[in-house]
């Protein structure tokens, strides 16, 4: 009996771990639990579910690492063909499977619907010189080496972004003293106390730090300014510049075709429901929805696009 | 007066039904493990790790406090009935306490240690209430260059302290540092020690090296030297409490421990133990009963005890406001931050007020759940004593194994768990400490990650590294970690 009082927590625990039910939609996470891509996935069938789309079970899988070419080889080798096989990915995706010479090929899988978008923004400390996104870019050009610039890990969107602007200001996109930070607010850190000239990251990384006055955003990614955030993009402060961290969702390779159109209605469905837009709202998401082939001529575009950037960047071949 | 107004925030979090439901889980569990021998709180948070996918953060940071806050009340327990120190932190307990034990005073070591592990742990509460916002505003200024000096600190001191010889501390860490690098290197994108397995990308995840490490090698180790003995449980007579003499003799050493504990155990290697070493050892010298030492004095438990809990809540410090593991335990709490995708620093307190002062709240909650749980229930804990050995440690095994697939579904984890697990068993064998090891894993990306940082900021100049006053305090007192001894073995030598 006492064996019992002792080991019950513990067995309760690894059931929790270990077990969720078998349900007819495999859902492919390739991240772990609690992150962006997560709850993209986790929302958007919670959505469906609220909004009467679809309403049946979904066995959700968390398989993180690498971009998420580790948990789509492994979706790859195990749901190809199967009819109600899905997967979350986004533009880290592109940008990881060229830099690891992953063997997935993204035109493989199925292009469903791209859903949410990111923007970057570019922040110097509160007290930097760099009043604007033109100050900043012509310091970085008189001395790319003494102006580092930090963000997410070599080759990620955040590096990406800055080529993108070194490339519209003309600086050799090799000379950037990029230095990858491992998180956000250790760019923020870095920013603060001097380390970094300028830090790179998602808006809602740095948004608060912003409203705290410890930093400055000069520049935002996207096409249009965003509303309530009083920052010129890229290419009002003229570098033509459009990028987004993106995340959306693929079908198994060999998908039906059938299951694939009802797949893409599904989403299409959702994405104009009133669960979704309540979902966008709390979570600070910006809706960049593309669904079909339409996604899959824009993954095409992303792939090559972030393939030549990071051959110039000098981490890819 | 900002700290109390966000305290009273963090109650509200922390008195929540469900908060408190794990508060008690938490502390129900950390008292169980800290009573059966071989089973610590590190240990036991990595097992608990996969729940972090189906609970809140907050709910499991306040049940990861009360499993490591209980563990330290539980260890007393075992030391002073049976003289095996459930948890490292209580070996000095067992020194007296099981005296007291068989004196039949056992009652008045259990009071005292329950009662000033209580105390220990509120004031030590308190002083983190107060200096973890302070210490995360410092922490703010702090340029890569110091937090890689600090880490250089961390490991030298957790090799020089830890474990038999020097020798053995720094192949632990090295050993560690070897892990840390396994998987793709953040700033340039490329892969190293990966052998192409696919599974390794990521890196080796702390818990499979902590349960490899703490449950397989412990479990083998155990096994292997098992004899059929039980150790005798010393029965308790009368009631739990305290006379008035008994009174008398603890309060100082209580507060003496916590005053030695909370600073000791937030620094880098520092930890539970060399604390209640050092008090054990100050409350000998103190004492006016020097004659009662080595048969049962109260004055040997109180002060260790009280140290043991200080210290505990002293590692919180450097984890929350630096993301600084300075204990095993420590590390695994920063791998269950890192699960939530949350990054313990100073923006913690900024960007998680609600997590962080829950947690903080919850301490003095535990603490007082436990006081409850441990003085009049021992009894009830005491029996978990008699599971046989055999049928304990084999569920142990099974539960890791399970746990450890729960956490990602890898092949590769569970291979590379019997694979550490066999090489800690080894290590066990011969004497090399376990925890620069964990401490090589989990500060060695940190210190390249800064090491790097603070060069390619500096454009290659390795001046950058010694160009804070901080970053060559922190160099010089590892470098005195490293030959002061050796320097007093010759002054020795000379004189």
């Amino acid at each position: 009996m006492n064996l019992k009082t002792a080991l019950l927590p513990l067995a309760m625990f690894a059931a929790l771990a270990t077990g969720t039910a078998q349900a007819q939609v495999n859902l492919m996470l390739p991240a772990n639990p609690g992150g962006g891509w997560d709850s993209t996935g986790r929302q958007a069938f919670q959505a469906m579910n609220e909004a009467g789309i679809y309403t049946g079970g979904v066995n959700f899988t968390n398989k993180g690492g690498a971009g998420g070419t580790i948990g789509l080889a492994e979706f790859q080798g195990s749901q190809s063909g199967k009819p109600d096989a899905l997967a979350v990915f986004g533009a880290i995706t592109v940008g990881s499977i060229i830099l690891n010479n992953s063997p997935i090929d993204l035109s493989q899988f199925r292009p469903i619907a791209r859903l949410t978008a990111e923007y970057l923004v570019i922040a110097v400390s509160a007290d930097s010189p760099h009043q604007s996104l033109q100050d900043l870019v012509e310091a970085v050009k008189a001395d790319p080496g003494a102006n580092a610039v930090g963000g997410g890990s070599a080759g990620g969107v955040d590096h990406i972004a800055l080529a993108l602007l070194a490339q519209a200001a003309d600086i050799p996109v090799a000379d950037l003293n990029y230095i990858p930070q491992a998180s956000g607010a250790e760019t923020v850190t870095g920013i603060v106390n001097g380390t970094l000239a300028a830090g790179i990251s998602g808006i809602s990384e740095f948004q608060q730090f912003a409203e705290q006055g410890r930093i400055r955003i000069l520049g935002i990614t996207s096409a249009e300014r965003k509303a309530g955030l009083d920052v010129p993009t890229f290419k009002e402060a003229g570098y033509d510049v459009d990028i987004a961290n993106w995340r959306g969702f693929l079908g198994a390779p060999g998908m039906p075709e059938d299951n694939y159109q009802t797949w893409v209605d599904r989403f299409t469905q959702m994405n104009g429901s009133e669960p979704w837009q309540k979902v966008l709202e709390t979570q600070g998401w910006d809706q960049f929805f593309l669904s079909g082939e339409e996604f899959g001529t824009f993954i095409k575009e992303e792939n090559e696009r972030i393939g030549a950037i990071l051959k110039e960047a000098g981490l890819a071949k | 007066m900002e700290t109390f107004s966000l305290l009273l925030q963090g109650f509200e979090v922390a008195l929540q039904p469900i908060n408190l439901f794990w508060a008690l889980v938490g502390s129900v569990l950390g008292t169980a493990i800290g009573i059966l021998p071989g089973i610590g709180p590190a240990l036991t948070i990595a097992l608990l790790l996969p729940v972090t996918i189906s609970v809140a953060p907050t709910s499991a940071f306040i049940m990861f406090a009360g499993v490591l806050y209980g563990a330290m009340y539980g260890g007393s327990t075992t030391s002073i009935l049976i003289n095996t120190p459930g948890e490292a932190g209580s070996m000095m307990t067992a020194l007296e306490g099981n005296k007291m034990a068989r004196a039949g005073r056992g009652a008045s070591a259990l009071a005292t240690a329950a009662i000033g592990s209580f105390v220990a742990g509120t004031i030590a509460t308190l002083a983190l209430t107060f200096a973890a916002p302070a210490i995360a505003e410092i922490a703010f200024y702090f340029r890569p260059a110091d937090y890689f000096a600090l880490t250089v600190l961390a490991f030298t001191s957790m090799a020089v302290v830890m474990g038999t010889s020097r020798v053995r501390g720094f192949i632990s860490l090295f050993l560690g540092l070897a892990l840390g690098l396994i998987g793709i290197d953040q700033m340039t994108g490329q892969a190293r020690l990966t052998f192409g397995v696919p599974g390794l990308f990521d890196g080796m995840e702390l818990a499979v090296v902590l349960v490899s490490l703490f449950a397989v090698g412990e479990i083998l180790y155990v096994a292997s030297r098992y004899r059929k003995n039980s150790s005798e449980i010393i029965p308790i007579r009368g009631q739990i409490w305290m006379s008035r003499e008994d009174w008398k003799r603890s309060w100082k050493p209580w507060l003496r421990g916590a005053s030695l504990g909370f600073p000791i155990g937030a620094l880098p290697g520092g930890g539970s133990e060399i604390p209640t070493m050092l008090s054990y050892t100050l409350e000998r010298k103190l004492t006016k009963h020097p004659e009662e030492f080595g048969k049962g004095a109260i004055e040997g438990v109180a002060g260790p005890e009280a140290a043991n809990n200080a210290a505990a809540a002293g590692i919180l410090i450097p984890l929350l406001t630096l993301g600084l593991p300075t204990s095993a335990t420590a590390a695994v709490l920063l791998a269950a931050f890192q699960n939530y995708g949350l990054q313990p620093g100073p923006f913690l307190f900024s960007s998680n007020p609600q997590l962080v002062w829950g947690l903080i709240a919850s301490l003095y909650v535990g603490n007082a759940m436990l006081l409850v749980l441990n003085l009049p229930l021992v009894g009830i804990w005491v029996r978990l004593l008699s599971i046989p050995a055999p049928q304990l440690y084999g569920g142990i095994l099974v539960f890791a194994t399970i746990g450890i697939w729960g956490v990602a579904n890898s092949l590769v984890d569970v291979i590379a768990m019997v694979i550490i697990g066999v090489a800690g068993y080894v290590m066990r064998v011969y004497d090399f400490p376990i925890a620069p090891v964990l401490i090589g894993l989990i500060l060695g990306p940190m210190a390249e990650q800064q090491l790097r940082t603070a060069l390619a900021a500096g454009q290659g100049n390795p001046i950058m590294l010694v160009s804070t006053p901080l970053s060559v305090i922190f160099l010089t007192i590892a470098a005195l970690f490293l030959l002061a001894p050796l320097l007093l073995r010759r002054l020795r030598a000379n004189a």
